[in-house]
């Protein structure tokens, strides 16, 4: 891996700010120090103009990325042309970047090998931060179906006289039998539990 | 199910209101019916549809109708060459300023009657006003560069005797922020497609002064972007998508559509605004503002007048407008570059077992037709008009290097 060119000036928009710290600190160990973070574009032509980053990151949900773009049009704004990504030719970078969900824009005339490091390591950081995201969702869903599943059994325990092991196995005898998860059992359970019933008083 | 392969196709679209062709022609199965599994993805911004067709994620999308043109001239950063086969209804946009604005504006004449060309001039009286107080310039917001929105306001400010580039300042905005932009007043107005003017005009926050069904009569505003190579190798794909979006431009013209059309596009998944607000802009009865409503026949037209006909004279008058504001030199080289990104060929290939109406030429010159008139068809009978300009100005695709010296400052 070719050494980082450290004295590259970057600027990362990230309306998320979780991300962007997680991006700016990928950045810093690589021995990255010129960093601006910006959560906000309100006034960032004349951040632009302050900064004059060489490359600057911003995430693809940002509804900003047109005006953004729109900035490196007028020259009134912006002092030095910028272009897309490190080098049109390189496809898989491109696609790379576009899949994790990233976009860099680079000043013009920037040896690719100067700029690659740096949207590498923006690229991992994304898809680290989206893996996180997502086992997080997980981790909250699968608690969320927990939760379910105890008020089937108390429902069933309640109703049918049940243990809680052969409410437990009852629910799990219907997920297989029906061939649907376990929490949904319980979730229509618990619906027709509820439109049955007369209100209980929890 | 027949035997026919089914192929699937992704396409991404911006949440405005003329994203109605694409959506409606997956929801209401025109798509299906073709043996098409056609995949809608929402997105925030006009560039990620640019870079996500680069890279392969979406073989078509809904795109501005100058965008395929600015990509093939290599305008943009990472664009794929890009065809546009079909566009996506005609006109759509107005142009809303602040409620200070408008009253200035009233002073100097300019009455709610959308007309283009008395606003125009109440605005340039405006202009010169303010120069003399030495007052902050009026500063208005577009989307994007390469967008009708951007060469309407400034052909309608140009030809009203307010330069662009010097007596006012355009800058850019996304859509669902306009209304709010020129709350706080940061903006004094903007041209922007629908819902985003009623957006303003609703909560009293300004007043729609003109629309672009006056400026450019019989304009398109929204095209369907094709990746070229996918094109190429898929053409059956492509046709049977073009017959479903035919169809469902059709379904969405009918006014006993537009309610349920109204509803799918305000749903969360897509616009996620009121539905009352779609139908201002699908009936033509627009929310002006101030508690007014004017009726605007062919606002937002998705079929009738050719309404999807790629014309080679409305590439080429965004392409005159590129050289205008400086966006890209002209040679013929790019003027061809231009002409050849809109493919009325593979529309009417695509279209002729449909029996609707297809017109025979190619191109038209833009104001010849100043009320409607019965042109040229195959297929079935077809009328067009009135098209053109507010100023009266004739565009003839054949004499583009004429008006390109023509419109030079």
């Amino acid at each position: 891996m070719p050494e980082p060119d450290t004295s590259l000036s970057i600027l990362i928009i990230d309306e998320n700010r979780l991300r962007a710290a997680v991006i700016q600190d990928g950045l810093r160990d690589a021995g990255y120090n010129r960093l601006t973070v910006v959560h906000d574009v309100v006034g960032i032509a004349r951040r632009i103009s302050d900064i004059s980053p060489d490359v600057i990151v911003i995430d693809l949900e940002n509804p900003n990325r047109d005006v953004l773009e729109s900035m490196f049009q007028l020259s009134r704004a912006v002092k030095r042309p910028i272009a897309m990504f490190v080098d049109r030719s390189d496809q898989a970078a491109i696609e790379a970047a576009v899949d994790a969900g990233v976009s860099a824009y680079v000043v013009d005339g920037l040896k690719r090998e100067r700029v690659k490091p740096i949207l590498d390591m923006a690229i991992s950081r994304f898809n680290a931060f989206a893996r996180m995201s997502r086992e997080l969702e997980e981790a909250r869903s699968q608690l969320e179906s927990r939760k379910l599943v105890d008020r089937a059994k108390g429902i069933l325990m309640k109703t049918r006289g049940l243990s809680e092991a052969d409410a437990y196995s009852l629910l799990r005898k219907t997920a297989m039998n029906q061939n649907r998860k376990i929490s949904e059992i319980a979730e229509s359970l618990i619906t027709a539990a509820g439109l049955l019933a007369p209100p209980e008083d929890t | 199910m027949n035997e026919r392969r089914s192929h699937e196709i992704v396409a991404g679209f911006m949440p405005l209101l003329d994203s109605a062709i694409l959506v409606a022609a997956k929801e209401k199965r025109f798509a299906a019916a073709e043996g098409i599994d056609l995949t809608l993805v929402r997105e925030t911004s006009w560039a990620n549809i640019r870079d996500r067709m680069a890279v392969g994620h979406f073989q078509v999308a809904h795109m501005l109708a100058p965008m395929p043109i600015a990509a093939n001239l290599g305008l943009t950063p990472l664009a794929a060459d890009t065809i546009a086969p079909i566009a996506l209804g005609l006109g759509g946009n107005a142009v809303t300023v602040s409620n200070a604005l408008w009253i200035r504006m009233a002073v100097h004449g300019a009455i709610a009657d959308l007309d283009p060309a008395a606003a125009g001039r109440a605005l340039r009286h405006v202009v010169a006003e303010r120069l003399g107080a030495t007052d902050a310039q009026l500063r208005f917001a577009v989307v994007h560069p390469f967008s009708g929105h951007n060469y309407e306001l400034r052909y309608w400010l140009s030809a009203c005797g307010v330069e662009p580039e010097r007596d006012v300042e355009i800058v850019y905005v996304p859509p669902p922020l306009m209304a709010d932009a020129l709350a706080s007043g940061t903006i004094d107005g903007y041209c922007v497609g629908e819902p985003w003017n009623t957006a303003a005009t609703s909560s009293s926050l300004g007043r729609i002064a003109t629309i672009k069904a006056a400026l450019w009569r019989s304009s398109p505003e929204k095209v369907l972007g094709v990746a070229a190579k996918w094109a190429e190798r898929e053409p059956e794909a492509l046709a049977g998508l073009l017959r479903a979006l035919c169809r469902s431009a059709q379904w969405c013209a009918s006014r006993e559509n537009h309610r349920e059309l109204a509803e799918m596009l305000g749903a969360r998944a897509l616009i996620d605004r009121p539905a009352e607000w779609m139908l201002h802009g699908l009936s033509g009865t627009l929310d002006i503002g101030g508690g007014e409503a004017r009726q605007a026949d062919n606002f937002f037209v998705p079929f009738d007048k050719a309404a999807t006909f790629p014309w080679k004279s409305h590439a080429l008058w965004f392409y005159s407008q590129m050289v205008r504001w400086g966006q890209v030199a002209h040679s013929a080289g790019n003027a061809s570059i231009a002409r050849e990104t809109y493919r009325p060929d593979l529309y009417r290939s695509a279209l002729k077992p449909l029996g609707i109406a297809l017109p025979s030429a190619n191109a038209k010159v833009e104001g010849a037709l100043v009320a409607p008139t019965p042109v040229g068809s195959a297929g079935a009978s077809l009328t067009l008009g009135p098209d053109g300009f507010f100023d009266g100005t004739l565009f003839d695709p054949d004499r583009l290097d004429d008006y390109i010296e023509a419109q030079r400052r």
